[in-house]
């Protein structure tokens, strides 16, 4: 026995054990106390609210979400708008902030000027101040609905958001995209098979000849073809508004030029920051080699920077789908406007809805660090 | 049974009576017992809402919801002014109340099924009754509810409103387009600056909105409501006793305006009134306050402090206000309205 309490493997799996133990038992107690007191205080508790029917109606919904739908499909449109807005968030801010930070380094004074006075601004501004800015800016900005500015005469935008057709058969437009998609696979067999033979004989072939031609003429061509192929749901002014097509409502262009263009700040500092972690020598290498500056930044300098830009970056992606809970300021429907706000006061389940928004938000995190954690892994130096 | 076990039986059945018949026995009410070891009330009212909840420029709380509060603390506490306010939004209101951060909650909230059966709250009375209505501006000619097709309509998320014009219009086949902001007053900003044909609310409550307003002369409330929308003070599960208080206040003030105690003349009134129900409802005949552990002068204090209902009705959201509102269905039983109360005996 004694040998036991001697060994230092025993002991530290007992200490951790115990740990453990105490850890569980202490989120056992805090529930059972919980619920014990929510049913004295007369509140109800369990998750069958989620089978309730909802009777919301929501602004901005992507999937088959109505009124009548149950709660359940209400946290489901709340977390495909999460999604999508950080989606589409973090790609504008990564380009916005890879501009932004390489302009900071540019030998132009005034180009590097302007990228650092736009970080320093963007830095030291408040994010909540960054959304309502956006938002009332972009209503302002834009007519009411009698005003509208029509294009084609099929779509429109004012201040109830940009209006645009839908096809009332979407058929077509399945088969288009998954052209497109086979275009997209091409282009990346292309691009693999040109790195290939530019490492075995040095010849260059232009790839981003073949991406114009699949990443935008063919998307175009196959789109084109399914927009003459379908009929049309064309919004016409009836009431107080256009009914009839999709609306991409102000609230979304707020919060997606908010997030884009604040995210975009920190980031332009993170890719300056790996940029000049690149040692001077590989920029001299790379001219010595009779690389131009673009294909020294473009092949030899941000491959080598990406290695420290990654993890920081990965920040960067899980603050944006944090922020994206800024979108209940200003009404945007995502996670914590539809569940934490409406649901969360038609049911008063508190401590359900708080407990599986808190896990949503945790799994999609998770998700983010283990795809960024994976690149991270792959882009890394190897070393021997 | 032994002679001596009859009489102990008899002696304890008699100890028994003469405690009942020297000193009511009081249920414990926790509520009273913190209330006065902290020597104020903590109330529960509305972010901001001129005419119910509103801090003046003095920073001082008025309002109809607010003058309850005072009532209350005036009949507890013998002093109007020992309450501290909790402004809460639409979403907070309820843990607010159920964690016991609040004593009371008087926060134009209205009456309904499902939160008297799975908050854990209990309304105690309705302090102001109206319906929902939308308010437009005046130049878009939107006359009734059913005119507003396709409008897009701010409302505050998780309140009666939202539900109600969701429903409401669903109804009747009219798409419109609902925008929940987390607090009224985002919804009202967004209104204001041009996101919606309308904000929705109680009649009172667009009254005391469209104050708030850049030019509350341009918009326009429409009469025809779409909602049966009883507003009262909640207190929380549990503490009868406390709950009965709350009740009492505010029958109580209900009761004064019908037996016309006002707050001028009530010194006049306990002194002289020979009306048997004035004379229990300011403490100078019997023990009504001390049936509820509190002091007997306790509708006194409160109606001499705050008033009695049409007072506090006139001063916060009638005629005397900027809200200017007739009294129509918040007038007495008496005069055609629904306002009424449980007789004092």
């Amino acid at each position: 026995m004694t040998r036991y309490f001697y060994d230092k493997r025993v002991r530290e799996i007992f200490w951790q054990a115990a740990l453990l133990a105490g850890l569980a038992g202490t989120i056992i107690l805090i529930v059972r106390n919980a619920s014990q007191n929510m049913v004295n205080a007369g509140m109800a508790s369990g998750f069958d609210f989620l089978w309730r029917t909802s009777g919301i109606d929501v602004s901005f919904v992507l999937t088959a979400y109505t009124p009548d739908a149950n709660i359940l499909a209400l946290l489901w449109v709340g977390v495909a708008n999460t999604l999508v807005i950080t989606f589409v968030a973090a790609i504008a801010a990564t380009l916005l902030g890879f501009v932004v930070g390489i302009a900071r380094l540019s030998p132009n004074k005034l180009l590097a000027g302007l990228a650092g006075a736009y970080i320093e601004f963007v830095r030291n501004i408040p994010l909540l101040f960054f959304v309502l800015f956006w938002y009332f800016g972009v209503i302002a900005a834009l007519p009411g609905p009698r005003q509208s500015i029509g294009f084609f005469a099929v779509a429109f935008l004012n201040n109830r958001g940009l209006t645009i057709p839908v096809p009332t058969d979407g058929t077509a437009f399945r088969i288009a995209a998954l052209v497109v998609l086979a275009g997209f696979v091409a282009q990346a067999a292309i691009a693999v098979w040109a790195k290939r033979r530019r490492d075995a004989t040095g010849l260059i072939f232009p790839v981003w000849a073949s991406g114009l031609a699949l990443f935008i003429a063919l998307p175009a061509l196959a789109f084109g073809i399914a927009a003459a192929l379908s009929s049309w749901d064309v919004p016409a002014l009836r009431g107080f508004n256009y009914r009839g097509g999709f609306v991409l409502v102000p609230e979304f262009v707020a919060l997606f030029a908010a997030l884009a263009t604040y995210t975009a700040g920190f980031i332009a500092e993170i890719v300056r920051g790996g940029i000049q972690s690149v040692v001077k020598g590989q920029w001299e290498a790379a001219y010595a080699l009779g690389l131009r500056p673009n294909r020294a930044l473009s092949l030899i300098v941000i491959p080598q920077a990406m290695r420290v830009m990654v993890p920081p970056l990965t920040s960067q992606y899980l603050n944006v789908l944090k922020n994206s809970s800024f979108g209940a300021a200003i009404a945007f429907p995502e996670l914590v406007s539809l569940f934490v706000g409406s649901a969360l006061t038609n049911t008063g389940q508190a401590i359900e809805i708080i407990a599986i928004t808190l896990a949503i938000y945790l799994a999609l995190g998770l998700a983010v660090s283990g795809f960024m954690n994976w690149y991270n892994a792959r882009t890394r130096l190897v070393t021997r | 049974m032994t002679l001596l076990a009859r009489g102990a039986l008899g002696a304890a059945i008699l100890a028994l009576g003469a405690g009942a018949a020297t000193a009511q026995q009081l249920a414990p009410s926790p509520t009273l017992d913190a209330i006065r070891a902290r020597g104020h009330l903590e109330c529960g009212v509305h972010l901001g809402l001129p005419g119910f909840s509103f801090a003046n420029d003095r920073g001082e709380w008025t309002g109809l919801d607010v003058d309850f509060c005072r009532a209350v603390a005036a009949a507890v506490l013998g002093d109007a002014n020992k309450v501290r306010y909790t402004p809460t939004s639409v979403q907070q209101r309820w843990p607010v109340l159920q964690s016991g951060q609040v004593d009371l909650l008087s926060r134009n909230t209205t009456i309904t099924f499902s939160r008297n059966a799975s908050l854990g709250v209990n309304f105690q009375g309705i302090n102001f009754y109206e319906g929902q209505t939308f308010i437009v501006r005046t130049a878009s000619g939107a006359k009734k509810p059913t005119d507003l097709e396709n409008a897009s309509i701010c409302v505050a998320a998780g309140s009666t409103e939202e539900r109600m014009a969701a429903d409401y219009f669903r109804e009747r086949n009219l798409k419109v387009s609902i925008i929940n902001f987390q607090k009224n007053d985002d919804a009202i900003a967004a209104y204001d600056a041009g996101r919606c044909d309308s904000y929705t609310a109680g009649i009172g409550a667009l009254a005391g909105q469209r104050i708030k307003l850049k030019t509350p002369g341009d918009h326009f409330i429409m009469t025809e409501t779409i909602s049966n929308d009883p507003q009262g003070p909640v207190t929380r599960w549990g503490d009868e006793r406390w709950q009965a208080v709350v009740r009492w206040v505010l029958n109580g003030m209900i009761a004064a305006e019908h037996l016309g105690v006002t707050s001028r003349n009530v010194d006049d009134m306990r002194a002289n009134s020979r009306n048997a129900e004035i004379r229990r409802l300011l403490g100078a005949d019997g023990n009504f306050g001390a049936m509820l552990g509190l002091p007997n002068d306790w509708m006194f204090n409160a109606i001499k402090q705050v008033g009695n209902y049409a007072e506090s009705f006139e001063r916060t959201v009638g005629k005397g206000s900027p809200l200017g509102l007739e009294r129509g269905q918040n007038a007495l039983w008496t005069r055609g309205g629904i306002l009424f109360t449980s007789p004092f005996q």
